[in-house]
């Protein structure tokens, strides 16, 4: 998967957790914690989303390196994804 | 049998939207199942049914708005049906606008509290021959505003017909459309509003706080996680919660609700968690049995909680049976929060931020992590004491953090 690939699909999952953003609004270096008002169940529940579509886990103390969408698209590019998650079943 | 009613659903619920009816006259119905859903400033509610039975009779039709503690349908409980003989009476029948029950009394479709057939002799029911309450039910007539010419002015037939001619034709009016967002976020605020306003007024509220030290929490939980899968991952407001029913044990008249001037303290411990919505406002439905559930039934019932609130799908009872609220705004940032009591409820719990701290551990000054716990009591009930031996027990049980 290329890193703009990546970067739609975190786009999209991020529109599940935060369906009123305007996803060409975000900015890709800024919190997305302070971008979308999201709380830990919402942060929680887009780190399981990200396990799921891109099949990588995810510890815990990885979390601060997905707190921007350019730190997600690193982070995934990082750990390998195979591009063949649940949705492309 | 019994009478279903459009429930109380908060403090200030005035009136509910049937939008749907899911069973049909003669369809099995189970006590919890979903049979109705109702439209309210909180979203669209599902609406369980109180008792095993059959559905016999659905008395308000969908689309139409009326208010809470009209009689929706008729409920033949298997008691009943296994028991023929009992009276079959059929219960008295409301006008539409039946008059609410008092603010904050539970409604009997969601305490699971049958209405007491004696109801019946506190409704005075207008004298009707049988001909012409069938004859008006077919003619759309509303018996009990009619002037009756019978024998102690009983509405006849003759009555009935006159009032059908005399009516304008039927027309059938469109169903009230539903709220828009932002209708929807506007009657949040006027119930949020109304409710609030109603705690300020009519309950004396004390207030007290105190600072928890968390370190043994978070640290217990970061190993725990460290092992799981994301799926299957806490969240630290879980131990919160879980540590909140505990300590309510220990203090039972914190788990109270106040019904005709008197508190009731309730068996069961069911937490309100004050849930924001991403539009605006809040809903804090309960997590049932809160004490009772292991912390990862509770992680998933607080996840499966989170999100019906913010897309859909809450259950009455979710709504009717909080018994103390627990809200947290530490991760906007504040360090710490105290609560407006939410009718009928006693009590409301706040947490506020995690931060770290100097804290002095045997003699010495060492960095640990921090957190204020607050409570917002109502001194009919209890006094600061019992306030603070629950949050003293809050303490104590996060400290050992395996054993919630």
């Amino acid at each position: 998967m290329t890193a703009d690939e990546i970067r739609l699909t975190v786009l999209r999952l991020l529109g599940n957790i935060a369906p009123e953003a305007d996803p060409a609004r975000l900015r890709p270096n800024v919190n997305l914690r302070d971008q979308l008002d999201i709380d830990s169940m919402d942060f929680l529940n887009f780190a399981i989303s990200l396990h799921k579509e891109f099949r990588i886990e995810i510890p815990e103390r990885d979390y601060p390196q997905l707190a921007t969408i350019d730190g997600c698209v690193d982070y995934v590019q990082g750990n390998g994804s195979n591009g063949k998650g649940e949705s492309d079943k | 049998m019994s009478e279903f009613r459009m429930p109380s659903l908060g403090a200030d619920m005035e009136a509910g939207l049937l939008v749907a009816w899911q069973k049909k006259p003669g369809d099995k119905v189970r006590r919890g199942e979903t049979i109705a859903e109702v439209e309210t400033d909180k979203g669209i509610i599902e609406i369980e049914s109180f008792a095993d039975g059959t559905l016999e009779k659905i008395v308000v039709p969908e689309g139409e708005r009326v208010p809470v503690g009209t009689l929706l349908a008729l409920i033949q409980t298997a008691d009943e049906a296994a028991t023929p003989t009992a009276s079959a009476a059929p219960a008295v029948v409301p006008p539409a606008s039946a008059t609410p029950p008092p603010r904050g009394a539970p409604s009997p479709a969601v305490t699971g509290e049958l209405v007491p057939t004696s109801s019946a002799s506190t409704i005075p029911r207008r004298a009707v021959s049988p001909a012409a309450r069938r004859k008006a039910s077919e003619l759309g007539v509303n018996v009990d505003q009619l002037p009756g010419t019978g024998p102690g002015g009983a509405v006849t037939l003759d009555d009935v017909q006159r009032a059908a001619s005399a009516a304008p034709p039927p027309t059938a009016a469109p169903p009230p459309a539903p709220m828009t967002d932002a209708e929807r976020a506007a009657r949040m605020r006027q119930t949020i509003a109304a409710a609030m306003s109603r705690s300020k007024r009519e309950i004396p509220h004390y207030y007290l706080s105190h600072t928890i030290d968390l370190e043994p929490a978070l640290a217990w939980l970061a190993r725990e996680n460290e092992r799981r899968a994301v799926t299957e991952r806490l969240l630290y407001g879980v131990l919160l919660l879980k540590a909140v029913a505990l300590a309510l044990r220990e203090t039972p008249e914190l788990n109270a609700i106040w019904e005709r001037d008197r508190a009731v303290t309730r068996p069961d411990i069911h937490v309100g968690t004050a849930i924001a919505l991403r539009q605006g406002g809040l809903i804090a439905p309960a997590l049932h049995h809160t004490d009772r559930k292991s912390l990862d039934e509770l992680m998933a019932g607080f996840r499966d909680l989170v999100n019906r609130t913010r897309t859909g799908g809450l259950r009455s009872s979710e709504l009717s049976d909080p018994t103390i609220t627990v809200t947290s705004l530490g991760e906007r940032g504040v360090e710490a929060v105290f609560g407006i009591i939410y009718p009928p409820q006693t009590a409301i719990v706040g947490f506020g931020k995690v931060v770290e701290r100097p804290w002095s551990i045997g003699g010495q000054i060492v960095s640990r992590r921090v957190i204020t716990a607050s409570l917002s009591a109502d001194h009919r009930v209890t006094d600061g004491h019992r306030g603070g031996l629950f949050l003293s027990a809050v303490e104590r049980l996060l400290q050992e953090p395996d054993k919630l």
